[in-house]
């Protein structure tokens, strides 16, 4: 345990501090309490012969405008686990960076590679404590010395393991692709394209999903992170030029005053180079 | 995924479920469906494992919600590793049961979650012992639970026997759950059983198309 968190462990058991502060929060708001923005999405991973794919739409939506089109929405955790987060952006991305802390000062101090288990666990400790307000549906895939392994950690602290795996706005889609095609010990092309496919899917019949698709294959040999592993299709080009030379506008006037500084105070400390 | 999940009582996962447990000659026999829904809708998982070792010969079923389940029986195993490592002999299923007990009693307002505790120790033998969702612990010889159970309440009161041979036990369970699966919408997959007597653990898995089919299917 104390290898693992730098920041005070928790003391043991349950912990509703935060249920008690949301009830009191909620008395003193008359209106509805704000309700925090979520980014459609179609994530998906299987297990194939030599290790994980994962895969990930890249569209980030603020309500009906697209934020970003080539967000990146697989995280990485260790060299040899990454992470794909559904659910709010915010929460997805630092929920992530701080499993990756903790796991690297844990290898630092132990001096062993994490296992798969030990982030599924971290997360699902997390996330129960908080009892479902951080907003993150994650699926983790890594090979480690056991073996290849996907998990799902839901936002309320539920773990699943699984050979494939949808998650996000677009799952229903992605899942029917994967629930067809889906056998266990695929080669590493095919299980690439089945995953494309099923991000494919997501995209096409899920208004949150769109743009790009990113894939991330992790074996024992290493991980190959694909950004994009394929483009939209539908990329527009720009009719206008938005950059401009310097000298378009007009100089009409020039005005220079020189500000004037004087030295207030010196001081000199002397450097110990012994 | 929070568009689903507007109905149900439960929040997130839910194992609405049917889990049962029953001693016999020699041994208990704990099994349950392998189910997990969000919002009594959307089947989020179809071979969720619901019964999880916490010790050598102590098994334990959960119903409820996925996430608070997971979260006390990690807690349980835990609190139980340590009480074998301080007695210095394997816990009594009625320890195991406690532990549970004592999670979900101190903790009832924000749980949301029941377990069955099988097992077999020197002490006693084979027991099974119920930990309903307000924290009540009791010792039957039968038990079923979750949201199929009120389905095979009948054919329970009918056919269970004391001291059965292991065989029949099995059957018993395995019908059990599969009149259960057939009549409940939450509850389905496969049917995971596990036997555990004196000399050791068995696990049985009995996929959807195997399992017993009645009259009307």
């Amino acid at each position: 345990m104390a290898l693992s968190n730098i920041l005070e462990t928790p003391a043991a058991g349950f912990n509703f501090d935060n249920v008690v502060r949301n009830a009191a929060l909620e008395g003193l708001l008359e209106e509805q309490p704000p309700k925090p923005l979520k980014t459609g999405t179609t994530i998906a991973g299987l297990i194939f012969k030599d290790g994980v794919v994962l895969g990930a739409d890249t569209r980030a939506t603020s309500s009906e405008v697209v934020a970003d089109k080539m967000c990146a929405k697989i995280h990485y955790i260790a060299p040899n686990i990454y992470c794909c987060g559904a659910g709010t952006a915010a929460d997805t991305e630092k929920t992530t960076e701080l499993l990756s802390s903790n796991l690297t000062i844990f290898s630092l101090n132990s001096g062993r590679n994490p296992r798969m288990v030990m982030a599924v666990n971290i997360l699902q400790d997390m996330l129960y404590r908080y009892h479902g307000n951080i907003g993150a549906n994650l699926i983790l895939g890594g090979v480690d010395c056991t073996g290849n392994h996907l998990y799902t950690v839901g936002p309320w602290g539920s773990v699943n393991k699984v050979p494939y795996l949808a998650m996000g706005s677009g799952d229903l889609a992605a899942l029917g692709i994967l629930e067809d095609r889906f056998k266990h010990d695929l080669e590493l092309e095919e299980a690439k394209e089945l995953v494309r496919a099923a991000i494919h899917a997501g995209i096409m019949c899920d208004l949150g999903s769109g743009n790009n698709i990113d894939i991330c294959v992790i074996t024992r040999k290493g991980v190959d992170y694909i950004r994009p592993y394929q483009e939209s299709a539908y990329k527009d080009t720009r009719k206008i030029k938005y950059k401009y030379r310097p000298g378009t506008t007009p100089v009409l006037t020039q005005k220079v005053v020189p500000l004037k500084l004087e030295v207030v105070q010196e001081t000199v400390q002397q450097m110990d180079t012994a | 995924m929070e568009k689903r999940c507007l109905d149900s009582q439960v929040k997130g996962v839910s194992t609405g479920t049917t889990i049962l447990a029953a001693v016999f000659d020699g041994g208990v026999v704990i099994g349950s469906d392998s189910r997990a829904s969000i919002g009594g809708e959307y089947v989020s998982s179809k071979t969720i494992n619901k019964v999880i070792q916490v010790h050598d010969r102590i098994f334990c079923c959960m119903a409820g919600s996925l996430a608070d389940a997971q979260a006390v029986i990690k807690a349980a195993k835990f609190h139980l590793s340590f009480h074998s490592v301080q007695m210095e002999s394997p816990p009594l299923v009625i320890a195991a049961a406690s532990v549970l007990k004592e999670l979900c009693y101190k903790n009832k307002e924000e749980l949301q979650a029941g377990f069955m505790t099988a097992g077999w120790d020197r002490k006693k033998g084979p027991q099974v012992y119920v930990v309903s969702l307000g924290g009540m612990l009791i010792s039957q010889p039968v038990t079923i639970g979750g949201s199929g159970s009120t389905y095979i309440y009948g054919y329970v009161d009918a056919k269970y026997k004391p001291n059965m041979s292991k065989d029949e036990c099995l059957q018993f369970a395995t019908n059990a759950l599969a009149l259960a699966m057939g009549r409940d919408n939450v509850s389905g997959g496969v049917a995971h059983l596990v036997v555990i007597t004196e000399t050791g653990v068995e696990h049985v898995v009995v996929p959807g198309d195997k399992l017993p089919k009645f009259h009307d299917e």
